[in-house]
């Protein structure tokens, strides 16, 4: 297996992109990312695009051919990877074994997402879809109503709060303020979220990630060509994805994210190192108690506490373990296709320090952990300077 | 759209009508919806159709404001994961049922209920919800 990196990167802004197309949202990360790296289009060998629900958000789908068709990169294969929110961090894994396995040289893995092109409840029923279609969506259960499900059961046995949930909230829209590309540039407090009104008890609008419109891409190569072509390379020194059962109904338990915990233990192991080596970590916090449960499960704090180590500000930018720096889903925005590969770019451009305003001092090894649905993908991978 | 597909609905009446799953009859355990395969077992024993108890109890429990497209309607409206008596685990509305009443470890019982009502022509979906047991 060969060593990965990634040598260029590209976001569009995140938001509601209202002037803009799904196709040219792609198209805008994938020549960034291009021109990022100082590759040209006919290096590329190959196309991995995440997306979710297009078919649901903008009425198209073979997305691999257009991603290829809008870049001019064809013919080179293209292919779409989904796994629900987790698609774009599963189609950066797919990208790492291709490099990895020797069967192609430079692969562009991109995500999108054009969500704001329908109503709101059309856009609850496609993400409804992450779920079981069959006996969740189908009783009513919305996104937010699964993980308030977890939450309800993470408060009742931890004795996690409201306040603390928000926590959550407050410090990714602090981190976003500084993240030109995010959603949202406001500031919130604690008391904001807690009077912003349930969409599902306990959890609040302000505990929830928004609907957005946004693009993300990245160039992989081998991390020896890397090196000559730019310093900036950034290694990928695991990547790990691990299931667990599509419905909530079937899960071992409600307070834990078994699938994260797995494949986060195997990206620690596969890279020889502990979570206290772990300088800055992007964790899927589409929901505030979904991070909660992401820094127990990826062992930054033990099982139960994640609600009390977030309100200590353990999790800040100057805290202990930095935790979702470019804002998060909840403050930059959750195109879902879109959200795994931009988490990539955070870490890259922490790790070549350039994430100006939000740099983590001394960052080293920044890690990654993208979610699909409920729990029933994690996709985790560890990256450090080439 | 696939909500109203009359051979889902047709296909759906013993699952959403009575409560069908099935269970290995080796084993024992029991499954809902019922499973082509047993995640644990594999091959071994044999799944069989069987209809799951009435009654079960609140494991956790949320009030949902917003509700996915064919609930706007509908809420605010209580959704929880109950626990029935063969501990099978599953995800339902509760109903007809006092406020102060539906709580984590409540017992809920089986009732028959429309679910959703997505456009004008399309079918109605019926199935179960549960209410809190007096």
């Amino acid at each position: 297996m060969r060593s990965v990196s990634i040598v260029g990167v590209g976001l569009t802004k995140f938001g509601e992109q209202w002037e803009k197309s799904f196709k040219e949202l792609i198209a805008e990360a994938g020549v960034k990312a291009i021109q990022d790296s100082g590759l040209e289009r006919k290096d590329v060998n190959a196309v991995y695009g995440g997306c979710m629900a297009s078919g649901r958000f903008v009425g198209q789908e073979h997305i691999g051919a257009l991603i290829a068709d809008q870049l001019g990169l064809n013919p080179v294969p293209s292919t779409r990877v989904e796994a629900a929110c987790a698609s774009g961090g599963v189609a950066l894994r797919m990208g790492y074994m291709a490099v990895a396995s020797g069967i192609h040289d430079i692969v562009a893995v991109g995500g999108v997402e054009k969500m704001t092109e329908v109503s709101t409840e059309d856009a609850g029923f496609a993400l409804g879809g992450a779920g079981d279609q069959e006996t969740e969506l189908f009783v009513g259960a919305s996104f937010p109503a699964l993980y308030a499900l977890m939450a309800r059961k993470h408060m009742k046995k931890f004795g996690t709060t409201e306040e603390q949930m928000a926590s959550v909230a407050v410090k990714n829209h602090g981190n976003a303020v500084n993240n030109k590309y995010a959603q949202f540039h406001r500031e919130i407090t604690i008391d904001d979220v807690m009077k912003s009104g349930y969409v599902s008890s306990p959890l609040k609008l302000l505990d929830c990630s928004p609907i957005t419109d946004g693009a993300a891409a990245v160039l992989l190569m081998p991390t020896e060509q890397a090196k000559k072509i730019n310093d900036k390379a950034v290694e990928i020194i695991a990547s790990t994805q691990a299931s667990d059962t599509l419905a909530l109904a079937d899960r071992e338990n409600l307070y834990e994210t078994k699938a994260a915990k797995i494949a986060g233990k195997q990206a620690y192991e596969k890279a020889g190192i502990k979570p206290t080596d772990v300088s800055f970590a992007e964790v899927h916090d589409c929901f505030t108690i979904a991070e909660i449960m992401a820094i127990e499960s990826l062992g930054f704090c033990p099982l139960g506490e994640g609600g009390k180590f977030t309100e200590q500000g353990n999790t800040q930018i100057s805290g202990q373990i930095p935790i979702n720096t470019s804002g998060g889903l909840k403050g930059k925005g959750h195109p879902v296709g879109a959200t795994g590969v931009a988490q990539a770019i955070e870490t890259y451009l922490q790790l070549n320090g350039e994430a100006g305003k939000r740099q983590v001092k001394d960052a080293e090894i920044g890690m990654t952990h993208n979610v699909g649905g409920s729990g029933a993908t994690a996709v985790v991978h560890l990256y450090k300077k080439a | 759209m696939v909500q109203n597909s009359l051979p889902l609905h047709w296909r759906k009446y013993p699952e959403r009508y009575r409560l069908e799953g099935n269970i290995n009859e080796e084993t024992g355990e029991a499954f809902f919806p019922a499973r082509v395969v047993d995640p644990k077992q594999g091959r071994k024993g044999k799944l069989v159709p069987i209809e799951m108890p009435r009654i079960g109890k609140i494991v956790s429990l949320t009030e949902v404001y917003v509700g996915p497209q064919g609930f706007e309607k509908e809420t605010p409206y209580f959704l929880a994961l109950i626990e029935l008596e063969n501990k099978v685990r599953m995800l339902t509305q509760i109903v007809d049922s006092p406020k102060e009443k539906i709580k984590e470890g409540a017992k809920v019982k089986k009732v028959f209920r429309k679910i959703s009502d997505i456009d004008e022509e399309g079918a109605i979906a019926y199935g179960y919800k549960f209410k809190v047991e007096e």
